[in-house]
């Protein structure tokens, strides 16, 4: 198995586990833990293939993607955050309001 | 030696994903994250992406989990025990999925790693963080300019869902806050 099939397969798990997670998980903090592991794995994708094709593009858009992430994360956390303000609770099953 | 490297930092990120979801404390489950990215930094300086590696560590391992920690120890969250128990279907319909998704991307993968070619060396004639600043500010610079428009607009989303309305904090919403 070569170096660059081993880092594809383990972008591959790690999102799998992050997408299991996100179905998973009722703490909204963790489901959050959860998208971050999808996006490492994507960034992880990203060097591999970088790497395989010789070229930097694949580790600019790794910067790309961390930026949104923290922007995602800050919004994210607010969300949580006021959501706790009024329910008391971040378990993603007490926030139904909109399927009402 | 160097694949054996490969399998171990691997074997690791994919330990701490899984404590990620495993574990009941989410400040645990913070903790994993933390090793989870230190693996993949170490697999990102396998693969010679040094500047990305140290960016990882400092922009994940010092910001975002910090920021995780932060909310969970602001909210002083306990461990999930008590939430009501997960229901069964839920548990089930998600390792269907799990494992369905699991077998379509390891197909593909296995489909291409198998065909793919031995890598491309890269521009070893310069400095691998030059290069980097080179293609950013270069061949990226709308799409950089773009990206600090949304931190921007995320800065200042925050503050408006943060905002109590004017009202001053008084000792029942400081109580929740």
């Amino acid at each position: 198995m070569s170096d660059f099939a081993i880092c594809l397969a383990v972008s591959a798990a790690l999102f799998t586990l992050g997408v299991v997670g996100v179905l998973v998980k009722r703490n909204a903090i963790v489901v959050f833990m959860c998208i971050e592991l999808m996006l490492n794995a994507a960034n992880l994708a990203f060097v591999t293939f970088s790497r395989q094709h010789g070229t930097v593009d694949g580790q600019i858009f790794v910067f790309f993607v961390m930026a949104i992430a923290a922007a995602e994360v800050a919004i994210g956390l607010s969300i949580i955050v006021t959501v706790f303000r009024n329910r008391a609770s971040i378990n993603v099953d007490d926030v139904t309001m909109l399927r009402r | 030696m160097e694949t054996l490297l490969y399998l171990v930092f691997g074997l690791v990120a994919l330990v701490g994903g899984v404590l990620v979801i495993v574990n009941r404390n989410p400040v645990y489950s913070a903790l994993s994250l933390v090793l989870t990215m230190f693996a993949i930094s170490a697999l990102y300086i396998l693969q010679q992406a040094y500047f990305v590696a140290a960016v990882q560590i400092v922009v994940y391992a010092g910001a975002i989990v910090v920021l995780f920690l932060f909310v969970i120890m602001l909210l002083n969250l306990g461990d999930e025990s008590d939430l009501p128990a997960s229901s069964g279907t839920r548990r089930f319909v998600g390792a269907l999925l799990g494992v369905t998704f699991a077998g379509i991307v390891g197909a593909v993968v296995w489909e291409y790693a198998s065909t793919a070619g031995p890598a491309v060396a890269a521009g070893t004639d310069i400095d691998h963080t030059k290069l980097l600043a080179r293609v950013l500010f270069q061949n990226y610079l709308l799409p950089f300019e773009v990206v600090s428009l949304v931190l921007l607009a995320a800065l200042v989303g925050v503050l408006a869902l943060i905002r109590t309305h004017g009202r001053d904090l008084d000792s029942s919403e400081a109580d929740n806050v």
